[in-house]
């Protein structure tokens, strides 16, 4: 984590990032005082409900946060080169290349009107020097590593000839081809069918393995974190509640916005009469309410929670903004 | 490929549509003499030397007093009627389609621009639009042939000034939209420069609907040059367009000569019906939300 972790052994590293949308109806403050770091080879979850400012936190680091959107403040270090000042020229470079991202719907992250063949065509002729030949023999190898069979075929096929995981298969492996060192994953199984998710998780996994690269997976979904993160970072807000090591936050979980969360997966071998959630919902973000944002909807919610805003306090490789933290074994 | 076609959809439902088949056959007719017309009749109306004022104001073939040689008649000037619509038709189909083509590269670019970046430039380009629907068209069009004067090339640029707004208000509409796909964004985080996203990724998905608004606005623009010519601002006369033959005749309407600018007028009225005709079948068939 940052502080216990030089920022050179970092691969990302966000320090107190804050991202704000002006609108008419008064400042939406998403992203609002977010760190974390990356190792190269780490896989980071990002966990948070709807509207807590995952997604733009993903933006923020590709630097594609459009107006009345703007970074307000804070650090984004890539491989040591702060991106929020790099300038436009230089993060295009990095796009693609460097840095990659797979969407949520594969519907409607392909172009409708070019081939496959074609839109992974489009990223190798951007950051490779590669000839038309040698770019078509690394388009046809990736598809094969994403598990497309006949694949020199289907560089000729359309979007709508393949199905929704076929889909994302290929929305990955065009993440993929300019061997790129880190990739933002923004909820990439959310629209696939149970049964696909699975294998698509794995698959991403191992592509990511295999080339070395670091992944920050952004998502709602614990479940799918706690297959697949090292890490584990929890925003509410648009700030870091918790994080910590995936196994460490997922059995002892410190804020009881994390537990909540964990509480609300299905478990099979635990089955009550009715799946517990958190009450409430996710407030106003524009009305942010003094002290805890939690604390409307915490059960351990005291007088000093609506005073005083919790700060993100360090323990080990753990953190977590709470005034009560949860302790081990305890149950709420 | 044209197997494909054969089967499409689009093709099936061709076949059952009678006002699309109707519409198409006019076109083709039209393309036909507008490809071939000189072909079809011996005299060139615009060469002085082929023209006989003892020919003048023949009456159709099958009228009393009328020429084998002059199937429609003649006018004043001992030119026949038909050969002056065949080469008319040209003239009249050439700037319909040209201002088309023309209005759509402006309105369309100025749209992509609008819609994808948004902002004042969006506003600007917008309150442009607006305030130029506030006005007729067909007034624009004549304040500014009568501020340039007569000329092909000047119908042009007037038809224009009044036709892009009808692209850039769709291409924006259709661009708003597609710029929240995320193969946008994608196209966005793969590094592509905003000129090649625009090109390669939104315009290709944007056309579709100006299909049918391309087709609908070739006839009102052929009517529109009609009036501009009828109202003497339009083409010059040594090119006259069907607008034109139609106001030539028109001056000696009432004294019995008919067919001066009756058959003009037909011809007009058939071309715009074929290509509004085909227009809304090929609006029923594009258009998603009626499917």
């Amino acid at each position: 984590m940052a502080n216990d972790m030089t920022v050179a052994d970092a691969l990302l590293s966000v320090e107190d990032l804050r991202t704000w949308f002006h609108t008419f109806s008064g400042t939406v403050k998403a992203v609002n005082g977010v760190s974390f770091s990356l190792k190269p080879g780490e896989i980071m979850g990002l966990v948070g409900e709807s509207g807590g400012g995952k997604s733009v936190v993903g933006f923020s680091i590709l630097g594609l946060i459009d107006p009345p959107g703007r970074i307000e403040g804070g650090r984004i270090l890539f491989n040591g080169e702060d991106l929020v000042t790099a300038g436009e020229p230089r993060l295009r470079q990095i796009r693609g290349r460097d840095i990659a991202m797979v969407f949520q719907d594969p519907m409607t992250s392909l172009n409708p009107l070019r081939t496959v063949g074609e839109q992974m065509d489009e990223m190798l002729r951007l950051h490779t020097e590669l000839d038309a030949r040698a770019r078509r023999e690394r388009c046809i190898r990736m598809l094969e590593d994403v598990g497309i069979s006949r694949a020199a075929e289907r560089l000729a096929s359309y979007p709508h000839q393949f199905s929704g995981g076929m889909r994302q298969r290929v929305v990955i492996a065009i993440a993929m081809l300019a061997e790129p060192k880190l990739v933002i994953a923004d909820e990439p199984t959310t629209a696939l069918d149970v049964t696909i998710q699975a294998q698509i998780l794995k698959l991403m996994r191992h592509q990511i393995r295999e080339h070395g690269a670091s992944m920050v997976l952004v998502t709602h979904d614990l479940a799918v974190v706690s297959e697949m993160a090292d890490h584990i970072t929890v925003l509410y807000c648009g700030k870091v509640v918790e994080r910590g090591p995936t196994d460490d936050v997922i059995r002892r979980p410190a804020h009881p916005y994390t537990r909540g969360l964990i509480d609300s997966i299905p478990n099979p071998e635990h089955r009550t009469a009715r799946l517990s959630q958190i009450p409430g919902a996710v407030p106003d973000i524009r009305k942010l309410p003094k002290g805890c944002t939690f604390r409307e909807r915490c059960p351990r919610a005291a007088a000093i929670c609506a005073q005083s805003e919790p700060a993100l306090t360090l323990a080990g490789e753990r953190a977590f903004a709470c005034h009560f933290p949860l302790q081990e074994g305890e149950i709420r | 490929m044209s197997a494909t076609f054969l089967s499409s959809e689009f093709f099936h439902n061709y076949k059952r549509n009678l006002s699309a088949i109707a519409g198409s056959a006019i076109l083709l007719a039209f393309t036909v003499i507008v490809l071939a017309g000189p072909l079809f009749v011996a005299q060139n109306p615009y060469d002085v030397a082929q023209l006989d004022l003892l020919d003048s104001y023949k009456p159709p073939v099958w009228l009393e007093g009328g020429d084998a040689r002059f199937l429609l008649g003649t006018d004043g000037q001992g030119r026949g009627v038909l050969a002056g619509i065949l080469y008319g038709t040209r003239v009249s189909v050439m700037i319909g389609v040209s201002a088309m083509v023309m209005s759509c590269l402006v309105g369309t670019t100025l749209g992509l621009l609008a819609g994808f970046y948004g902002g004042r430039l969006d506003a600007a380009i917008m309150r442009i639009a607006d305030i130029q629907l506030s006005f007729p068209s067909m007034l624009i069009a004549l304040f500014l042939m009568s501020a340039f004067g007569t000329g092909i090339d000047k119908v042009l640029i007037a038809l224009t000034a009044v036709g892009w707004v009808v692209y850039a208000r769709t291409v924006r509409g259709s661009t708003l939209s597609e710029v929240q796909k995320e193969y946008v964004q994608a196209a966005r985080v793969a590094g592509l420069r905003d000129g090649k996203i625009i090109r390669r990724h939104v315009l290709p998905n944007v056309l579709t609907p100006l299909i049918v608004v391309a087709t609908v606005q070739v006839g009102s623009f052929i009517l529109i040059e009609a009036s501009l010519s009828f109202l003497g601002v339009g083409v010059p006369i040594t090119e006259p367009s069907l607008g034109l033959l139609i106001k030539n005749g028109f001056d000696v309407l009432f004294s019995g000569l008919w067919w001066t600018s009756v058959f003009p007028g037909l011809f007009i009225m058939a071309l715009v019906f074929g290509i509004n005709l085909f227009g809304d079948f090929l609006r029923d068939e594009l258009n998603p939300r009626l499917k």
